[in-house]
Parts: C-alpha cells; structure tokens; sequence
C-alpha cells in the first residue's frame, strides 16, 4: 500500500556542464565563507576582529556574564517568547488553511485563497514592514511586544502552511472517510486519524515558523516599541557602535541554533512519509 | 431500461429505489448511475457485478454515506438513510485500497470503530480477539499494518469491518490486490464468513467468476444501470441481454431470424440456412432479427459426414489444462468456440485444418431478445 517517495531518475550529470565545478566552489564560498570566518573568529583570543590571536572563550563568557550580558538576555528572552508564540499560533492558523485548502472540497474562492496564502512569500519584506507600521498607527495600536507578536504570527503562516500542505496533499482522503465508516465523528477522524498522519509536517511548518521569527529584523525593527529589544535588533544596535568579538559569538550561537532548527524540520518533515501515504 | 427488483414483500436489507448520480454540472456532469433498483435481502451476499466504470463503487459509496443522490431514494431496513452521514449507518465498508490506519497496530486498527461506539474497554478487548481470530491473525495483533502482507492487511480490513458486527458490511473489490491462489482461498473464507455471522454482504467485483462462485444473487452493471438480477445460475443459463451474454462467462453469439413462435421455444433460421430451436429471454416475433447465445460447452464436435447443424473447420485448438478450446471457422468467416472436457477427448480428436460439423444440446441455445 506504500508507495515511497519516488526518485526523479537523473538524466543529464550536471558536473559536465563547462565550468559547473567552479561555479559551484565560488558560489559555496560566497556563501558560507562569512559564516565560517564569524565562527572562527568568534574564539578569538584577541579583541581584533581581523588578526587571530589564539584560541579563546572569553567573548562567549562576555555574552552570557559581561556588561551587556543583561540587554542579550532580555533580548534573547523576548525574541524565544515571541518566536514561540508566533509558531504556536501561526502554526494552528497554517494548518487549517491547509485543511481548508485541501480537504474542504472545490470552492468558488480557491484559487485566490492560495494566492493570499502564499503571496507573503513574495512580497518584499521591507514593504510588509512600512505596511504593517502604518496599520498599527492607523488603529492606533501601542507598539510594544504585542505588535511584534501579532506581526510576526502573520508573516509566519505561510511559511508554516508550506509543509504542512505539503504533507497533507500526500495523505489519501480514504484514511478519513475510514474512520467516518467506523463510526468517528467529524472532529474524532481528524484527531485520531488526520492529525496524527500529518504531525510530522505540522512540526516541521512549527519549526520553520519558530526560526523564521527567531531571526527576523527588518519586520520587527519597523513594528518594535522604543526599549522593546530582539536578539536581531540588540545585535544590530550593537554593530552600530563597532563590531566587537562578543557580536560574532552571539551570532555563531544563533547560527548554530537555525542549523539545528532547520535540520529537525527538515528530518521530520521527511519521517514516515511512506506510512503516510495511500496508493490511489 | 427497467431492472427487476427481487422480491419487495421480504425485508429489503438495503433497498435501492430508482437512484441517479451525475458528477458534476446535472446537464453535462458524469452520469456514474442511470436510474437503479435493487432489493437486497437480509443475510443475503449479494455481488455488483459489471465493468470497469460501470458504476459499482459510486452505488457502494451512495450506501456508505460517501456520496449523495442525484435522485432517487436509498432504504436501510425500511428507513430512509438519505440524511444519515457515514458514521450513523450501521454499515461497515471494506475499502478497496484497505485504508489500515498506519499509525495504529492491528488490534488498535480493529478497536477503532468499538471505541467510537463506546463499548466498554472489557468488551471492545474481547470482540477484537474474536474478530481476530475470525480472519486468523490473532498472532499478529500487535503489529503495524505496514509489516503484514497484502493478504494479511486485507483480512485485517475485513475484521475491522466485523468488529462493530454492522448490518450490513460493504466490500469494495476485496480481492483484486491479492494472486490468485489467495484469492481462491479468500473466495472460500468470504463466504463461510457471511455464513457465520449472518451479515448481509454487497460484494463489487469485475470478476465474474468471483461472482459466480460467492453470490447468492449478483446484479450485472454497465454503463450505470442494472442489466439482470439473478443467482449465479440464472445469469449463466438465463441471460437477459446480449451484454450479460457476452460479460458472464464465455459464449456464441450467433446472427438469426426469428422463424416460428411456439410457447417457450422459438425457431431460428441461421445465416447459413440451419433451423435452431431456442428459449427466447423475452417476448420474440416472428420476422425479427436476434442474436442466439451457446456456451461454448453445450456445442458437440461430430465427424462432417454425421448429421449437425453447422459446418465448419477446425482452426486451432487450445489446451486449458481440463478443458480443450476448439476454434472451429464457419463457412462465412464467423468463428466458433467449442469445449470439450480434455479427458473426454482422446478417441474424438479433431485437428486444425479438419471438416467438422456442430450439433447444440437441446435446450441450451438462448434467443436473446434486445
Ligand atoms: N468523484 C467523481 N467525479 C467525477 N466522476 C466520477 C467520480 N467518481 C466516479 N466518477 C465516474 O463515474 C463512473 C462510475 O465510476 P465508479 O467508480 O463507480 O466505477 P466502478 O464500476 O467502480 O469502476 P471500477 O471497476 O474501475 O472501480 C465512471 O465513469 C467515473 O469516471
Ligand atoms: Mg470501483
């Protein structure tokens, strides 16, 4: 009854391509040489953040016991919160658009639910920001925590819905109408059967949402109230007054963090996906 | 055309009254189903039997609660079920593809619907072993549906079904995933399964010969309507219409004339002039032109000097294990199919390229009159 996951057959071998091979080289440079340099310096021993002074923790010990250790932590402290929420709530928004979308039969306004979905994705980030100060004045909202909150659960829903659609599309509407058959109720077919058929991609849109809002600055730099900090914001208020060590290891500790994020969502969203799949 | 609707005076498990579904737009939508009655009795098994297309799972899903009516009525022991959704009918279905919960063992799998029911725990651990040990998987009801064999999930969609000991269980080709060795066995099973507990079973299959073996009654399907309602018998040796001639089992289909009308038999004049006596399936007159069916096994090879009513030459000769195929052309082209029982056959051989003439049993030629 599994059908797995189908492998597109490769036709063509890329690495023939003239001048595939240094293509690639350059572009993993560009990519992931800054990185690379931020995390290596970032065991500095020397305040220099150009020559290397021998291996060193102290700009981690700075992070978490140094001056401005307390204006990181609040930071961090507000950005886990709202990241947190933000995936909770723009999760749960995500998954019943995608059960909207995909299980609620043919409707009139389909097409253009999928667009609004998804258009987010394409909108400049810059302009949602403008946009969603404006909005917040014209209500006359206080800016604070809460519009950080509110912005942010909005910007994350499509990135939750992304997998969690993905997921559900794979699962055959049989296993529902099962249950139906058997006696579930509407809602029982859905928390005992659905649901748990499409955890892995619900976790996988939460994860996704979470680092999405764990990292985003323009959106909150724009919506943010005055004293109200995010680790992106505090760490771009701190570059403002010269790059210094401590900067490069709060920002290799997040780096290390969406890795860990993104790899989880990633693996999850891949686990059981035969198991759930039904062929038709 | 009109459908015969069994017997209304006894209790109709299910009766199907006049039911029309089109799938889309009613003008220009998919006509799944064009107007079909039927009357299914209690205890009965009872097969939908037609073509791919035909309309079989669409009928199924109109009396799970998966589909609605374009018009027409659905009765469920009297009542009227149009406004019951699936999971208030009293009525378990076995879905084609199975649909085994994967995130649940077997036994979790076969408990489901008793939970759903609110059986008590003490209860709903007791029908499971037995509904387990119905289909013979007891052993394995700690396992996911993934680590069972195709066979082995099937039964467990089958006692899944029976757990919550519906009315009347609903079985959407149960059998055609499986090889054909299983499939026998499960025919077996099937049957002496709804012996057992006295559910009435609506059986879908394009097999006929799974029909045949299994049904109490079988309705033959094409093309959204109900052609015949019968047993096995009266579909095989009584065919209707030249589609359920030609659908169940393998036959003749000869060109005639109708000559002469006398009660009960009809004289048929054939293309090349021989006189057939045949059972008209309706009413036949004198002057038509028809189709007259024979099984391939009422039809008797004779030497050609032996007075028969047909002539012809052997064309090939087919080996089918216990039966002999003889492909025996007719002087206009036509071809004939003639069996004979291969042990029967040593001392009347005839090989391609002989002169053989064709004599019918009595009363076995069917006029069928459509
Ligand atoms: N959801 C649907 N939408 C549109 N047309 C449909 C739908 N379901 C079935 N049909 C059409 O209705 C007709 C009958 O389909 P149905 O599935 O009942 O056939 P079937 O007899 O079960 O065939 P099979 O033996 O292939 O399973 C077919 O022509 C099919 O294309
Ligand atoms: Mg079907």
């Amino acid at each position: 009854m599994s059908t797995g996951i189908r492998k597109p057959a490769r036709k063509i071998d890329l690495r023939r391509y003239p001048g595939f091979v240094h293509l690639a080289v350059f572009c993993m440079i560009i990519l992931y040489a800054p990185l690379l340099i931020v995390a290596v310096y970032s065991f500095n021993a020397s305040t220099s953040i150009t020559l290397w002074g021998g291996f060193s923790l102290q700009w981690y010990e700075e992070v978490f016991f140094g001056l401005e250790s307390a204006k990181f932590k609040d930071a961090a402290w507000n950005s886990f919160t709202i990241a947190i929420s933000a995936a909770v709530v723009s999760t749960c928004f995500a998954t019943s658009a995608a059960l909207g979308m995909l299980r609620a039969g043919e409707f009139r306004g389909r097409p253009v639910s999928f667009a609004l979905i998804n258009l987010p994705l394409m909108v400049p980030e810059i302009v949602t920001a403008v946009a969603t100060l404006i909005f917040f004045n014209w209500i006359n909202f206080e800016r604070g925590i809460g519009t950080i909150l509110v912005a942010h659960i909005v910007f994350c829903i499509p990135f939750a819905y992304l997998p969690i659609a993905a997921r559900l599309e794979g699962i055959s509407g049989i296993y529902e109408q099962a249950a139906l058959d058997l006696y579930a109720t509407r809602w029982e077919a859905f928390r005992l059967v659905l649901l748990p058929l499409m955890a892995p991609g619900v976790l996988s849109g939460f994860l996704l949402a979470f680092i999405i809002s764990l990292d985003d600055f323009i959106i909150t730099n724009f919506v943010k109230g005055a004293g109200v900090e995010t680790l992106p914001t505090a760490i771009f208020g701190a570059v403002k007054q010269g790059i210094k060590p401590n900067i490069m290891a709060i920002s290799t500790l997040l780096l290390v963090l969406s890795f860990i994020f993104v790899t989880l969502s990633w693996l999850i969203g891949r686990m059981g996906t035969d198991s759930g799949r039904a062929a038709d | 055309m009109n459908a015969e609707t069994g017997n209304p005076s006894a209790a109709a498990a299910v009766e199907v009254r006049e039911v029309e579904k089109v799938f889309g737009p009613p003008t220009t939508g998919a006509r799944a189903l064009a107007g079909v009655s039927l009357n299914i009795l209690d205890n009965e098994f009872f097969t939908l039997l037609g073509p791919s297309g035909c309309g079989k799972t669409t009928l199924l899903r109109i009396i799970a609660g998966f589909e609605t009516v374009t018009s027409g009525r659905v009765f469920l022991f009297g009542d009227e079920i149009e406004d019951l959704p699936p999971n208030k009918r009293p009525v378990n279905t076995v879905f084609q593809q199975y649909a085994l919960f994967p995130h649940m063992s077997v036994a979790e799998n076969v408990a489901f619907g008793l939970h759903r029911l609110r059986h008590p725990k003490a209860e709903v651990a007791k029908r499971v072993d037995e509904a387990l040990d119905l289909v013979q998987l007891g052993e394995f009801a700690a396992r996911r549906p993934s680590q069972l064999s195709g066979g082995q999930q099937q039964r467990v969609a089958l006692a899944r079904a029976l757990a919550p000991r519906p009315k009347v269980l609903l079985l959407d080709e149960p059998l055609s995933a499986l090889d054909l060795k299983l499939r026998q066995a499960m025919r077996v099973e099937l049957k002496s399964l709804q012996e057992e507990t006295g559910i009435t079973f609506i059986f879908v299959t394009h097999d006929q010969e799974e029909a045949l073996t299994m049904s109490d009654r079988i309705a033959v399907m094409s093309r959204g309507e109900v052609q015949q309602i019968g047993t096995a018998h009266d579909i095989y040796d009584r065919p209707r219409n030249r589609f359920v001639a030609d659908f169940i089992g393998e036959t003749n289909l000869l060109d005639v004339t109708v000559e002469n009308v006398d009660d009960g038999s009809v004289a048929c004049r054939l293309q090349d002039g021989g006189l057939l006596q045949a059972t008209p399936s309706g009413e036949a007159a004198a002057g038509t032109a028809g189709h007259v069916s024979i099984r391939p096994e009422q039809l008797v090879l004779v030497p050609p000097q032996e007075p028969a009513l047909m002539q012809g030459v052997v064309d090939r000769l087919i080996y089918l294990g216990t039966d002999n195929q003889h492909l025996v052309q007719l002087a206009d082209g036509s071809e004939i199919r003639v069996r004979t029982q291969a042990a029967q056959q040593a001392e009347k051989d005839f090989a391609p390229g002989d002169k053989v003439g064709i004599r019918v049993n009595p009363g076995t030629a069917r006029l069928l009159v459509d």
